[in-house]
């Protein structure tokens, strides 16, 4: 009896010491980059994704002085979002398909030190839903991690930008796709994938910094094994999910082309050990083509870091029928909720409610809606946790081949993957918002693997056409109050707004427009500080770094992306006379193509 | 004279598209009368709506994607037209970026109605039909 015990303990402690160990390893690297706010060591910013940067030279007062500095044309025409990493003297910046990277001296206004590019076929292109995106590359351990296109991940040399090792992370001829960034955590780096509209089996996967040999893969429907859940200890708002539950709420093998693609941003939580991200729509987009739940699609999910297992899930949109993929940023901040502090997680998703989580247990806190005109569902039953549809904006109910009109929001949600920001000195959270709705008619599809899998046509109008309230903006910008679920303040926009803002420690909050504006507003207030017209549309996420002592904000311009595609010929056609459609078909008069970085400075 | 016939209230439009002399196969008629369209060319509107506008923009009007519909039907025939959705085409243009339109020709949402979204597109091309979801035409009795 003693012995086996003994060798329990022994083992136990060896385990202990090896997670031990690997957290203290590449972790530290990068969470020591990322706390000097010098640099901008990740997409995000940091790894509770609040795009938060303590640099304060730029303030309210002085904003008014910022002024470009240097340009640098990335060469490629797509769509540009993400933005650029910012490691001590060196900036790398990627481009849309064909996936450039250039490593950029800071101490020669960008000049390449070196650049790569990757060789790709090009039959990958049309099978990207909503454009050629990338979403910006990824450092650790002299590595940068690049997604391609045809969902290769590379490592790269920070030196000399030569490829270390090279892995496959899905089939572009099934429709797989990446444009999501990869995040590193520990000894790991994570990749979501892209293909919702192609029927692909979605999944999050964690390869091993040093040789890019899979550490875990946990899918988002399928038998247990893998989606990596337990039946008993995975909960969905405390309770047990219960034994497959990535196959029971699906008819037939229907999981296998089920969507819930991964292809938002990644948020580590180092205290919980859980990685947090949401999964997209289930595919097709027509409802009456796949009956039940189509767990777990629209699904906010918490993963032990190391092994891929869940801890706990949150579906927010069962059995989508309006596109509102759940793959939007999980923003870990801890707040006070009514005297008590919590450890939350704020999530805006596409389905136009701003949800407050407690990251730790799953338990949901909140869930208002965060642009009034939304409408298809009148609130969520915060026990079960299910919206509340109304049966008129229901496209299943109405069925297929029937055209449900008027639904708020419409397909792009309330917000897309462009990512909200926190500062800790206001509380707020600024959200850059859609404010478009829809008509959407569903229809029958056949799958065929590589081919687009969508069964629905949808026409886009300005939320106003609703409301009924005289206005024709497609978007805002918008502060949260995610502890009582209040928008404090709104900036009406003439476009949606497609651009991942930012705030600073100077109580300026940053953020682009898709005709082109970088505009830095007032935290408090949302006064405007500072406009300038970059060269194209804004679809990146701002950043900001110090080099010689010097802060600077940069932002990637590139019209493109959906927004660019869709709306740079007009959103909709509707002959009703609306002034809006006018508006809609105006954005190719204001903006045209081309990736550019603008850089400003006082 | 597109515009003129669009406007005439009763006149029933049915557009010979083919207008090459080399076509082998007639090219597929639309039918539309005061604005509302033939139960085909409705059909082409909503599976244009459900694929092809991802790329070539709502109503066909193109974007940053992919050409305007609306003009490259004014040059492209029925057989070309036929031929590029099936076969799928690759241009590199003066940058040397690629523009790639795939085939779709094992996608049955798009082989299975293919003379419906031609009928749906020549009739936007030809200025015979606004922007917008077409009014469906009365069964006829």
């Amino acid at each position: 009896m003693r012995k086996p015990f003994a060798r329990c303990l022994v083992s136990a402690t060896l385990g202990m010491l090896a997670i031990g160990l690997s957290q203290a390893h590449a972790n530290d690297e990068v969470k020591e980059l990322a706390a000097d706010p010098a640099n901008w060591a990740m997409q995000t910013g940091d790894y509770a994704n609040t795009r938060y940067s303590k640099l304060n030279e730029i303030n309210i007062d002085n904003a008014k002085d910022l002024q470009p500095v240097w340009t640098f044309s990335t060469g490629v025409l797509r769509g540009h979002e993400g933005g650029p990493l910012i490691i001590g003297d060196t900036m790398f910046l990627h481009t849309p398909f064909p996936n450039r990277v250039y490593a950029m001296d800071l101490n020669e206004e960008g000049r390449i030190k070196w650049m790569y590019e990757p060789k790709q076929d090009p039959s990958v292109i049309p099978v990207m839903c909503c454009d050629t995106v990338n979403r910006g590359v990824a450092y650790a351990e002299g590595k940068v991690f690049l997604h391609q296109a045809d969902t290769t991940l590379v490592a790269l040399d920070e030196k000399t930008g030569e490829v270390i090792w090279s892995v496959k992370n899905g089939d572009a001829g099934k429709g797989e796709t990446g444009t999501a960034a990869p995040m590193v955590y520990g000894d790991k780096v994570f990749l979501g994938i892209s293909g919702g509209e192609f029927g692909v089996h979605g999944h999050i996967t964690a390869y091993n910094i040093a040789d890019g040999s899979l550490a875990w893969r946990g899918f988002s429907t399928g038998p247990d094994d893998m989606t990596l859940m337990d039946p008993e200890n995975t909960t969905h708002l405390g309770q047990p999910v219960g034994k497959d539950s990535g196959t029971a709420t699906w008819e037939g093998d229907q999981w296998k082309i089920g969507g819930g693609t991964t292809w938002g941003w990644f948020a580590f939580d180092p205290e919980e050990n859980l990685v947090y991200y949401g999964t997209g729509n289930p595919s097709t987009w027509n409802p009456v083509q796949r009956p039940g739940d189509n767990r777990w699609s629209m699904t906010i999910f918490a993963r032990d870091i190391d092994t891929g297992m869940t801890r706990w899930v949150y579906q927010m949109t069962p059995h989508d029928e309006w596109d509102y993929d759940g793959v939007n940023e999980m923003i870990l901040v801890d707040q006070e909720m009514e005297g008590e502090m919590r450890k939350t997680l704020v999530h805006f998703d596409r389905n136009g409610f701003g949800y407050t989580m407690d990251r730790v247990t799953g338990e949901l806190l909140v869930a208002e809606k965060y642009d009034p005109v939304v409408n298809w569902a009148t609130h969520v039953d915060m026990k079960t946790g299910r919206p509340q549809v109304v049966a008129e904006f229901s496209t299943h109910q109405n069925g297929e081949d029937v055209n449900t009109t008027n639904v708020c929001p419409a397909a792009l949600g309330t917000k897309d993957q462009q990512p909200a920001a926190y500062s800790p000195q206001t509380g707020l959270f600024y959200v850059p918002t859609n404010h478009v709705c829809m008509d959407y008619e569903p229809f029958e599809v056949e799958y065929t693997a590589g081919q687009p899998y969508v069964g629905a046509t949808l026409s886009m109008f300005p939320g106003g056409r609703v409301s009924g309230d005289g206005t024709d903006n497609l978007g805002n910008f918008i502060a949260w109050d995610a502890a009582k679920g209040e928008i404090k303040w709104t900036i009406p926009e003439a476009f949606s707004v497609w651009s991942g803002a930012l705030a600073t420690a100077g109580d300026v909050v940053f953020y682009g427009t898709l005709e082109g504006h970088l505009k830095a507003v007032n935290a408090h207030t949302g006064e405007e500080l500072y406009r300038f017209k970059t060269p194209s549309g804004i679809i990146g996420n701002v950043t900001t770094w110090e080099h010689q002592g010097k802060q600077y904000i940069g932002v990637l311009s590139g019209l493109g992306g959906w927004a660019g595609i869709g709306f740079a010929a007009g959103l909709t056609g509707d002959t009703d006379g609306l002034g809006a459609v006018g508006a809609y078909k105006s954005l190719s008069s204001y903006t045209s193509l081309g990736g550019v970085l603008t850089v400003f400075a006082l | 004279m597109t515009r003129y016939f669009a406007i005439l209230p009763a006149i029933f439009i049915v557009a010979i598209a083919s207008s090459s002399s080399h076509s082998s196969e007639a090219a597929p008629e639309y039918v539309v009368q005061d604005g509302q369209v033939d139960k085909a060319t409705f059909n082409g509107y909503r599976r244009f709506h459900g694929t092809c506008h991802a790329c070539h923009g709502q109503d066909a009007l193109g974007g940053s994607f992919a050409p305007s519909l609306v003009e490259s039907l004014k040059t492209m025939d029925y057989e070309a037209f036929k031929q590029t959705v099936l076969e799928g085409r690759q241009v590199t243009d003066a940058s040397g970026a690629v523009n790639a339109m795939p085939s779709f020709g094992n996608d049955k949402n798009i082989t299975k109605h293919l003379d419906d979204i031609y009928r749906y597109l020549a009739a936007r091309s030809d200025g015979v039909l606004d922007p917008g979801r077409p009014p469906k035409l009365p069964k006829p009795k």
